[in-house]
């Protein structure tokens, strides 16, 4: 068990830091696909907005969503949420709790997107190159250019190489002005962002302090406890499968010389570990017809109380349990005995 | 316990040194930032002074939130001043040290912020271009006052058409920069001064004060984290004791239900205490399902008492 309490200690202790290393590597993964990605805005007039906009909000919804899914806690959360009451109380307030921090988490890697996509610049560029207001930053009075004209021109303003509209309004000009109003938007986001991040963190103590407390100690309690059990229920599937393993060879060798009518040759007191682990089927042929019986009749998932061999002939005592496989209960007890 | 305690003493010892580490990193990663971020001055006349001094002193409020933010001391502090007073006294002097610890470790970052924007001076240069009186500089002498307003404020925007030939754009450059530089020299220099006067002469001032307010900050620090662990402790032996208890449970009602007489011999004890009595498919899946639908009390009296 001190194996497994040290595992636990770990993760408790460190779930929190564990949790938190994921948001970071997301946050990092999310300038990296920002920075990998090539940004292409499509100069035409009614493209450029749902390019741009598309961009700047999609991935931020795909990165939260994808926040959830590697959060493992999502599942617990699920199931407790789920769960028949029976004879435990659920506590919504625990519930809330775990959601919470784990939406807390989630949100970053799409707000570093929003930020990084503002302060860049390009996504609002793209976006709202036709809302530029030529009447101050150029000649709104050009001759010859319908409405529709003049937003096909400064739907290009993005794409410098097929910019035609230098007299209309310098594409210097109108770029450095969608770059300062996106850049100032981008702080002003991450202002906000920051500033929601304070206040939820400094007003909390302020209020229902108890209850939080409460709440978080119950959540690492689920969590905690599922983690025990599932190592719990490994364990036993373990000692399941070795003891059901050991009752098939037992089976086996016992069938065997019932059907060849031999008698086993008497272990030797002082056999040692390797004959025991022989667990009684020493030749070939009987090997041979263990295997093809375990391909093609697998054993019931029953465990005979009479469970273990241990040893030399210590094993059997006691009632045998009122089932067909009582003769063969006898004989092994017979002639582990001899 | 041995382990507890090298992890509550490496805890002691370097909560100061945590803190000055995520400090540094602040530092670090303020400039970073400015080195990654894109200035580009609008060069437009009513914006580039909100655009300038936005960029100068925006970001040194968010780094000074993410310092509080991240600083753990923070919220002890905040619980010891909110907490009911109850069977303990409050003390102002010790929220106090905190509190002022706490704020001087957030200052660092919006410091070194606003010190490397004021020494490389773009911020500045496109803030304060449309404000320099346009006689001292040749090319911009003998101009209308609309068009020297327009042009003053092209000067951070040396690719403009207008700026790539004018030799006086170098001069208002290089005359803003040198006042940038300047003022960010002095005030390092000020700040460097203040911090060492103020770190030489607080010996002189309320030594013992500070000693007591710095032991029991420490305190209450420690105090905090040595009630999760031992909660977190308390949860996991709760469990533990609670699955055992489940499962205790389901053998009983097995051992009910069912009418086979438990084999009372010799069996090897290890492999017995791992099956604990569930030694069916049937078994393990009513104990599965009962896990699920009903999941046992949150009360291990009757398992403790045993």
């Amino acid at each position: 068990m001190d194996k497994f309490r040290m595992i636990f200690q770990f993760f408790q202790s460190n779930q929190e830091s564990f949790m938190n290393g994921i948001c970071g590597i997301m946050a990092l993964a999310s300038t990296q696909m920002y920075s990998a990605f090539d940004f292409n805005c499509p100069c035409l007039p009614h493209y450029n907005m749902a390019y741009g906009l598309g961009i700047l909000l999609v991935p931020p919804f795909i990165l939260f969503l994808l926040g959830f899914v590697l959060n493992n806690n999502i599942s617990m959360l699920a199931e407790e949420w789920r769960r028949p009451q029976g004879q435990r109380g659920k506590d919504p307030a625990v519930l809330r709790y775990m959601f919470c921090s784990m939406a807390q988490r989630a949100m970053i890697a799409p707000a570093v997107w929003v930020s990084v996509t503002l302060l860049d610049g390009k996504c609002i560029t793209c976006a709202f190159c036709t809302s530029v207001p030529v009447g101050t930053l150029g000649n709104a009075s050009h001759p010859l250019l319908s409405q529709g004209e003049i937003q096909r021109v400064l739907a290009r303003i993005p794409c410098k190489e097929i910019y035609d509209g230098q007299e209309l309004i310098a594409n210097e000009v109108a770029v450095r002005y969608l770059r300062c109003i996106s850049q100032a938007l981008g702080w002003c986001f991450v202002l906000l962002m920051t500033t929601l991040a304070f206040l939820v963190r400094s007003l909390r103590p302020c209020f229902s302090q108890a209850a939080f407390l409460k709440s978080r100690y119950w959540s690492h309690y689920i969590d905690i406890e599922r983690k025990l059990f599932d190592e719990t229920c490994a364990e036993h599937a373990r000692s399941f499968a070795k003891v059901c393993i050991q009752q098939f060879f037992e089976s086996m060798s016992t069938d065997l010389v019932a059907a060849r009518c031999q008698l086993p040759k008497k272990t030797p007191e002082d056999a040692g570990e390797a004959s025991k682990k022989l667990l009684g089927i020493t030749d070939q042929g009987t090997m041979n017809m263990a295997l093809k019986s375990w391909h093609r009749c697998k054993p019931p998932l029953h465990l005979h109380p009479p469970a273990l061999p241990s040893g030399n002939g210590q094993a059997g005592e006691g009632q045998p349990p009122v089932h067909s496989s009582t003769p063969q209960r006898e004989t092994a007890a017979y002639y582990s005995l001899v | 316990m041995d382990r507890f305690r090298m992890i509550f003493q490496y805890f002691q010892s370097n909560s100061e040194s945590v803190m000055n580490g995520i400090c540094g990193l602040l530092a670090l990663a303020s400039v970073k930032m400015y080195t990654c971020f894109d200035f580009s001055c609008p060069c437009l006349p009513q914006y580039n002074m909100a655009y300038g001094l936005g960029i100068m002193f925006v970001p040194p409020v968010i780094l000074f939130l993410c310092g509080l933010i991240l600083n753990r001391q923070s919220l002890v502090m905040l619980d010891e001043w909110r907490r009911p007073q109850g069977h303990r006294r409050k003390d102002l002097a010790v929220i106090r040290y905190m509190c002022s610890s706490i704020v001087q470790r957030a200052m660092v970052a919006p410091v070194v912020w606003i010190i490397v924007t004021l020494l490389d001076g773009k911020c500045l240069i496109c803030a304060f271009s449309g404000s320099v009186d346009p006689e001292k500089f040749v090319g911009f002498a003998n101009v209308t006052s609309v068009q020297v307003e327009q042009l003053l404020a092209k000067v951070s925007c040396k690719d403009d058409e207008l700026m790539r030939n004018n030799t006086s754009r170098k001069a208002v450059s290089r005359y803003l920069r040198c006042w940038s530089q300047a003022l960010g020299w002095s005030i390092l220099l000020i700040l460097i001064i203040a911090a060492f006067l103020a770190r030489w002469l607080r010996p002189c001032f309320n030594q013992a004060t500070l000693l007591q307010a710095r032991h029991w900050s420490n305190y209450i620090d420690m105090e905090q984290k040595i009630f999760e662990e031992t909660c977190c402790e308390h949860s996991r032996l709760f469990a533990h004791k609670c699955i055992l208890h489940f499962f205790e449970s389901m053998r009983q009602e097995i051992k009910l239900h069912s009418f086979n007489l438990p084999r009372e011999g010799e069996r090897d004890e290890g492999e017995e205490d791992l099956l604990r009595g569930i030694t069916d498919q049937d078994q393990v899946n009513k104990l599965l399902k009962t896990w699920y639908y009903d999941k046992p009390p949150l009360d291990v009296s009757q398992a403790t008492q045993r």
